[in-house]
């Protein structure tokens, strides 16, 4: 514990790809919330955002490849919505999870067809030096990489804009609706089609934003479409319905795993960093299902 | 003075809602329904009455076109509100011309508070948040517990409460007509004459039409003004509630009571015969 420095460091570091985590998390709860489908295909939806930008940016201005890929993920939605989910309304919630285990084959396969499967390398501008913060205090400063900078920011921004969103508009409250019983949003009058459009194009978003964020780090290959499964131990312990837990799990996530890595896994030969996640997402689980800020769930007795 | 002269003399209302022999399938093989006539007069409270699995539940389904999601089909027959037929419409157009439905085991949203459970109900207007604060407001006078309970999760309020927090929902939509599924179920006598007295009340107040379904065939029968009776899929009888109330099978087999003492079982074969060919 003597040096603080390369302590906070870690800590540091570990909360930004935290961070990261949180951005991959965030589109499994939007769907989640709002059509109870538990969406497998978020990690395939971050390499098919991030692949469409890397190739479009290739041949169009930035700004510009950027708004034809949020209107490719649109488009994504509203076919996911159309062939898939509609024609499966009403059925069990398993049955729409393997529903979307074959989006997610498709759009892995569907995507490095016709953008290809190499490594491609995303410039997002930012600068890759990283900084040193606090030279005063410890002797060589804090190392921050940028890009976790820039991410930190996007997704703090998302989350709040998410938040407002579902608890201040009507549209949100529709959606909140939605979420908690299908059939009695749709005796209101609240259309589900369109719900179910608007839910997955935000996801969509957010997916292109993780790509983005992701793909800057380590390029824009298959692997990023794994990055779906780092986020679950991250859904689990911040609980499946929740933004702000969403948030909080995927800091507890990276910061913990770094941490353990640095303090327990010297003892046991290292290596902890990969499943320490999963572990602390299964005490989570034995203590608290319903993650740290998951809905209660209602039963009256 | 023609108030006076229409209510003394009934005359024939505008049908709000008219079901013409429909048939209904689930799963492209089990019909439930084989051929239900009704209508619902403007303006009326009309029950629909029967046991379980009779389709009662199907019938209003039908009616607010929910039924695809269950995997059922109007195949046969047509079903009109105010003239326009239903089928061509989506739910939440149905809302919007003002047929809204109170789905079985009230459905409340349990996450979202009484008040943005009622909120949801105003998801189709679009005359402005006056306009819907108004109303928000005349759903409290009815309902004062709802006031009481508007920052609570539906989903820890008590039955009642949220039987009637969906028939509020279902008023924050303006609807010229409610479908209100088996409003009883569940609730304590007391609080279900509450609940059928306040519906009286919006029918005569708020000008709102009523097709309850319901099972408890005498406490339909004293709130509303026409009933029609289900059996296994087919209208079996109808009529005026009083009348109804009267007649001596509906005494026997749905109110529990018989004048004569005990029935031969040759009546109610005869009974049954009679149900056949109605």
């Amino acid at each position: 514990m003597a040096e603080l420095g390369p302590v906070l460091e870690v800590l540091l570091g570990g909360l930004m790809s935290g961070v990261l985590y949180s951005l991959v998390a965030l589109g499994f709860v939007l769907i989640f919330k709002a059509s109870g489908v538990f969406n497998f295909a978020q990690g395939a939806m971050v390499l098919f955002a991030a692949l469409s930008l890397v190739r479009l940016a290739e041949w169009l201005p930035f700004p510009l490849a950027l708004l034809v890929t949020v209107l490719i993920m649109i488009a994504v939605a509203w076919t996911v919505e159309r062939l898939v989910l509609r024609p499966l309304v009403g059925q069990h919630g398993l049955i729409l999870f393997m529903a979307t285990i074959g989006v997610t084959f498709f759009l892995d396969g569907f995507g490095q067809t016709i953008w290809g499967s190499n490594v491609y390398q995303l410039d997002l501008g930012i600068p890759s030096t990283p900084w040193f913060l606090f030279e005063s205090l410890f002797p060589g400063g804090i190392l921050v990489s940028p890009v976790d900078v820039f991410a930190t920011v996007i997704a703090g921004s998302l989350v709040l804009a998410l938040s407002i969103f579902f608890h201040g508009t009507r549209i949100g409250r529709a959606l909140r609706a939605v979420a908690d019983d299908h059939q009695a949003a749709q005796s209101v009058g609240i259309p589900l089609n369109q719900i179910w459009l608007i839910v997955w194009s935000t996801a969509g978003i957010v997916a292109l934003v993780a790509g983005m964020a992701w793909g800057s780090k380590l390029g824009v290959q298959f692997s990023l479409s794994l990055v779906a499964l780092k986020a679950l131990p991250v859904l689990i312990l911040g609980g499946l319905t929740s933004i702000p837990g969403a948030i909080v799990g995927g800091l507890v996530v990276g910061a913990g795993e770094k941490l353990a890595e640095l303090y327990i896994g010297p003892l046991i030969g290292g290596g902890i960093e990969y499943w320490f996640a999963y572990v602390l997402a299964l005490a989570v689980l034995l203590v608290r299902p319903q993650g740290l800020f998951g809905e209660k769930i209602i039963e009256r007795v | 003075m023609t108030a006076a002269a229409a209510s003394s003399e009934p005359s024939p209302a505008r049908a709000a809602l008219e079901v013409n022999n429909i048939e209904v399938v689930y799963d492209h093989v089990v019909l439930v329904l084989k051929g239900v006539s009704l209508a619902v007069p403007e303006g009326s409270i009309v029950a629909l009455l029967g046991a379980n699995g009779a389709g009662k539940t199907t019938t209003l389904k039908a009616i607010s076109n929910l039924l695809h999601a269950e995997r059922g089909e109007v195949t046969k027959g047509s079903i009109t509100f105010y003239g326009e037929e239903v089928h061509r419409l989506s739910p939440n157009e149905l809302v919007r011309r003002g047929c809204i439905q109170v789905m079985e085991g009230r459905h409340c949203f349990a996450h979202l508070t009484v008040e943005e459970n009622l909120l949801t109900g105003a998801f189709t207007r679009k005359d402005g948040r006056a306009a819907i604060q108004r109303d928000l407001e005349m759903v409290y006078a009815y309902f004062p517990r709802l006031k009481e309970r508007r920052k609570s999760l539906a989903g820890y309020t008590s039955g009642g409460e949220q039987q009637m927090c969906a028939i509020g929902r279902a008023l924050m939509a303006r609807p010229r007509l409610i479908l209100l599924d088996e409003p009883s179920m569940g609730l304590a006598p007391q609080l279900v004459e509450e609940i059928f007295a306040i519906v009286e009340r919006l029918n005569k107040e708020e000008k709102v039409t009523f097709f309850v379904a319901e099972q408890n065939t005498s406490l339909a029968l004293r709130h509303a003004s026409y009933g029609y009776i289900l059996e296994n899929g087919r209208v079996v009888l109808d009529g005026e509630a009083a009348s109804l109330r009267e007649n001596e099978d509906v005494k026997e087999f749905y109110l529990g009571l018989s004048g004569s003492g005990r029935k031969s079982f040759r009546d109610i074969k005869s009974y049954k015969r009679r149900k056949r060919w109605l």
